[in-house]
């Protein structure tokens, strides 16, 4: 009958029973499996009545360390997903030559390309980068906890929610299968009618607005909130590169936001901003992309490189070489990322002098990245040097980043772009980088400053075995890409038909599956380390005779993080405190100010996830009634104006007296 | 409670130490508050969004796809007069400021309130504009140039909708708990906010209206 | 987005004022000096951008004829070359932003200690890079790829 079906589509949009994947059988097991993990996580949440702290001590948690750790897990589980995705193409690719399809038809092979890099850049990487400075920044600097702390859970929550609704591709509806970047005219309407495209925007649209106003918070506290005494060359390395990564966040992520939403125009109004016709330009699209994608690569690098220096000098026993000279290569490298971004099209068609300009700040560009890794090797110079995990990660880092380094100066020159662009040479350079740089930097962090978050530290022989398979693992995955790049082969392919191209596939996969051992190992490292933590226990909060003042705080830190604010004199605080016998104050406690959690920023995010997923349905009355419903609820927030308390005097009493009493007892 | 007062003796050095050996502040350390800074960085940001659609016009502005151009469409007395209210209401905002420093609550709200009907006479008269264009067949789905018209133009209005819902409820806290600590700061945010939209319709009306109009 | 207090900022009539210690360095973060006993959430905390009448009418008075100059111009076909009046209503457009930056938005060197202004430097910076690399970068695009605008520039390609 016309009037319910139109009121079906009225409420409905194009969603349908259609939408739901029931003839693919990987999707349906994915399915299966992501159903019985989640009713188990509900039946063991609901036994063990965790509802309620779930809901009170992490949902609605202002506290910077909270959202940091649940950050990281967000991107921790995303990254098996993203990992899961590498393994299908590596797997695929081994084997299908010439008669052999493989398993993978192109139509699901191109989505899996595409979600594998939109999953590893925007929900395990940003993620993993986020909560690292969310964690480790406010400490690092003195503060309680950042500038904007409700802000600051109701960015976690779009980042999550953007990241529910890439994953709810897999089960409703399709994903795009365009590549990460989704170019139009393929990412058009025209031809990609179907709603993948969509779930990419409106997932990066959500998760951007988490990220940008994050990048805001985390700028505003460390320009505003350091301790006294810590002018900005006092900062530790790891704050200066948070400070130029929430630069570069604001000033680059709304240039997405604005590309996004002129694709979504294009492709649900018919404006005419990328399409072929009617005066369109689709390659002004690629040109905004990279001004924002450039930038974004340093955003994740950056924070890497704070890691890295962090780790090199504590576990070197020395102060980190060239304090100054760090800080300026990464200002230098700040401002120099927003003038390389047309290295990522040279071969679109500029020109000569156009590609020769930024073919050169390129390599300019590359300049104060290997003063730092001088630096470096310079402060494990004559250092006292202990070989736990986070330095073999960052001895890992030094030796693969360098050479994806260099590379991309390789790759820089424009007369050799133009052979290798798109090639697998250039997939084999950016892992190189990312997995060299970015995640090897996270696995180094995490590594570092997990017994500050959960009081034990991890266990050492796993996370040793982690590291050397994710080592052996990558190098063994991407050498043969480097090779297969060289000899002409394209990316983003599915099958082939040169079958001497065959054992270089098959070596890579071998690598892939040494990384899913990595990645077992470290899942065996946390549950090894959960049971055994009574002997990788913590007690005076500074495992590693750590060099910032995080370390100079119990693990876990009280909720208020100092009881005074400390006094800052010299770089490296805490390595001076402690030089100078500092003695922890035990009397003069006051009560101390520290704001409520929040339910807002899990409610406001929570409707525009569902905002987004009606825009991707076409149900365009319920996405105007969870917009209104959106601002509403943002209103309605602003009427709260009792949003802090006080901790009395007598708990900070008490949590002091005790963690006095543990430190007395481990001595 | 003996421990929430400074002890003279105590068994730490820190406390009794002279300033350069003192590794922490005894008592209450105030942080400045960053409200502000960091409303400024976000219109840091929101620059770059219209430098995006800026661009996006520079580029796809001559684009007419043989229809309608700005000289053609283009109706200036009525930019000069959108102009105006929007000027206008500039300075409407900035006499509530000034009453809000002198913590004059009604005047405060008064101006307020014009500033308001300034804002909603730009957008009635935006609104107006845009219908014409719609009518005269002039869609922004007829070529690259409407298409980056009615984006870089109607976002900029959206922002202005959202600042006259925004000035409306800050009208209603005002009106409900006084010119506090925590609303002046609003108000002040607010005010960078609309001031900041002032600036980009400068660029608005320069670079496409009063350009899109010249050869 | 709401405006939301900082974690440590006392609220107006609670707070206990302890001993408000003084740093011994000279710190950008503290740049007001400005010490205990003050209401932190004063708008005079903005200390730079205290608003006055005359500053606002001084600026209004300014921006109108910054305004009315360049309609004038335009509507008027005051000058006979496009070229030059696009040039020289652009340059109107940009002396009134910086007349309403300074009149209407305060913004002065030592607005939250210099980052107020350093912010919009940078910002304005990357805005310029944004604009006038794409419009570089777009031009020798469509020389070079747009089809037959110069067949297919194979003959006067943009180098």
């Amino acid at each position: 009958m016309p009037d319910s079906s139109e009121l079906t589509k009225l409420i409905f949009g194009r969603l349908t029973w259609e939408a739901i994947p029931l003839h693919e059988p990987i999707l349906l097991v994915t399915f299966a499996a992501v159903l019985l993990g989640g009713l188990a996580v509900v039946a063991g949440l609901t036994y063990f009545r965790l509802w309620g702290p779930l809901w009170r001590d992490w949902i609605t948690s202002i506290d910077h360390k909270k959202i940091g750790i649940m950050y990281i897990i967000l991107g921790l589980v995303m990254l098996l997903r993203g990992f899961a995705d590498a393994l299908m193409m590596r797997t695929q690719q081994a084997i299908a030559f010439g008669d052999n399809a493989g398993f993978l038809p192109p139509h699901h092979y191109d989505q899996i390309f595409t979600a594998h890099g939109v999953i590893m850049i925007f929900f395990v990487a940003m993620p993993l980068v986020t909560g690292l400075m969310n964690f480790v920044v406010p400490m690092q600097i003195g503060a309680r906890d950042v500038a904007f702390p409700f802000l600051n859970n109701f960015s976690f929550w779009m980042t999550a929610f953007g990241a529910v609704l890439v994953m709810a591709s897999l089960f409703v509806g399709e994903f795009a299968r365009t590549g990460w970047l989704a170019y139009p005219p393929l990412s058009g309407i025209a031809f990609s009618p179907d709603v993948g495209v969509d779930y990419y925007i409106w997932s990066l649209q959500v998760a951007g607005v988490g990220t940008t106003l994050s990048g805001i918070n985390l700028l505003a506290t460390i320009v505003k909130m350091r301790a006294p005494g810590m002018t900005f060359m006092k900062m530790p390395i790891f704050t200066w590169t948070s400070l130029c990564t929430n630069v570069l966040i604001i000033v680059s992520f709304p240039v997405l936001t604005a590309v996004l939403a002129l694709l979504s125009l294009d492709r649900y109004v018919g404006t005419n901003f990328f399409t072929n016709d009617l005066g369109g330009n689709a390659m002004m699209y690629v040109n905004l992309i990279w001004i924002w994608g450039h930038p974004e690569v340093y955003i994740l690098v950056l924070p890497a490189f704070g890691v890295f220096s962090e780790v090199v000098s504590t576990f070197s026993g020395k102060r980190l070489f060239g304090y100054a000279s760090m800080v300026y290569a990464t200002v230098v490298i700040t401002i120099l990322s927003y003038l390389v971004w047309l290295h990522h099209f040279f071969t679109m068609g500029s020109g000569a002098s156009v590609n020769s300009f930024f073919g050169i700040t390129t390599m300019i560009i590359s300049i104060p990245t290997g003063a730092k890794i001088f630096n470096w090797l310079f402060t494990m110079y004559k250092g006292r040097i202990r070989y736990e995990v986070p330095m073999l990660w960052a001895i890992g880092f030094m030796f693969t980043f360098t050479i994806g380094g260099m590379t991309g100066v390789l790759l820089a020159v424009p007369p050799a772009d133009f052979v290798l662009h798109n090639s697998l040479f250039l997939i084999a350079h950016f892992h190189n980088v990312i997995i060299g740089g970015v995640v090897f930097g996270m696995f180094a962090g995490i590594t570092y400053w997990f017994p500050k978050a959960f009081g034990y530290k991890l266990d050492a022989f796993w996370g040793k075995c982690s590291f050397w398979f994710w080592l052996v693992g990558f190098w063994l995955a991407f050498a043969p890409v480097y090779v297969l790049g060289f000899m002409g082969v394209t990316r983003r392919l599915s099958h082939f038909e040169d079958p001497s191209l065959q054992i270089w596939f098959q070596i890579a996969a071998v690598g892939a599956f040494l990384i899913l051992c990595g990645i077992i190992c470290m899942g065996i490292t946390l549950v090894v380390s959960f049971m055994r933590r009574e002997s990788l226990r913590d007690h005076t909060g500074d495992p590693w005779d750590g060099r910032t003042l995080e370390w100079s705080t119990s693990s876990p830190p009280p909720a208020y993080n100092f009881a005074f604010t400390p006094q800052i004199h010299d770089n490296d605080a805490w390595a001076d405190m402690k030089a100078r016998q500092y003695q922890r104050p035990d009397k003069g406690f006051m009560p101390i100010h520290m704001p409520k959690n929040t339910w807002a920023g899990f409610v406001i995010s929570a409707l525009a996830g569902g905002f987004g997923f009606c825009m991707i349905w076409q149900m365009w009355l319920l996405g105007g009634v969870a917009f209104a419903l959106l601002v509403l609820t943002a209103i309605i927030h602003t009427f709260n104006y009792k949003r802090d308390y006080y901790i009395p005097a007598d708990d900070v009493v008490r949590i002091e007296s005790d963690r006095t009493r543990l430190m007395a007892a481990h001595v | 409670m003996s421990d929430t007062a400074v002890m003279s003796t105590s068994t730490t050095a820190s406390v009794d130490a002279p300033d350069n050996l003192r590794f922490y502040v005894p008592g209450d350390h105030h942080v400045e508050n960053g409200t502000l800074l960091g409303f400024w960085f976000y219109l840091m940001s929101d620059c770059l969004i219209f430098a995006c659609l800026f661009a996006i016009y520079g580029v796809l502005g001559r684009s007419y796809a043989a229809g309608p151009s700005g000289a053609d469409l283009f109706d200036l007395k009525l930019v000069a007069i959108n102009t105006s209210l929007l000027l206008f209401s500039s300075i409407t905002y900035g006499f509530a400021m000034l009453e809000m420093q002198k913590r004059k609550t009604g005047r405060t709200l008064l101006w307020l309130a014009i500033t308001g009907l300034l804002g909603l006479g730009f957008l009635g008269l935006e609104l107006y504009e845009f219908a014409h264009l719609i009518h005269e067949g002039a869609v922004p789905q007829r070529s690259a140039f409407l298409s980056a018209f009615f984006v870089l133009v109607g976002t900029h209005g959206l922002h202005v909708f959202f600042g006259c819902i925004w000035l409306v409820v800050l009208m209603v806290q005002v009106g409900r708990t006084g010119l506090i600590a925590e609303n002046r700061r609003r108000l002040m945010c607010l005010s960078m906010f609309w001031h900041f939209l002032d600036v980009v319709w400068i660029g608005v009306f320069t670079f496409v209206y009063l350009m899109g109009v010249l050869k | 987005m709401s405006a939301t207090t900082s974690a440590t900022a006392p609220l107006d009539n609670k707070a206990p004022r302890g001993i408000h210690a003084q740093p011994d360095d000279v710190d950008h973060s503290h740049g007001h000096g400005h010490g205990h006993g003050h209401d932190h959430l004063d708008d005079d905390h903005e200390g730079a951008s205290h608003s006055t009448l005359k500053g606002y009418v001084t600026g209004f008075i300014l921006a109108v004829i910054l305004t009315a100059i360049p309609f004038w111009l335009v509507m008027g076909n005051v000058l006979d070359n496009p070229r030059t009046t696009a040039i020289v209503i652009l340059g109107f457009a940009a002396v009134q932003i910086v007349v309403h930056m300074i009149y209407f938005l305060h913004m002065n060197t030592r607005s939250e200690s210099g980052w107020s202004l350093l912010a919009l430097i940078f910002t304005l910076v990357l805005v310029v890079i944004t604009l006038a690399g794409s419009l570089w970068v777009m031009y020798h695009l469509n020389t070079n790829m747009m089809p037959g605008m110069m067949d297919h520039g194979m003959h006067t390609p943009a180098s």
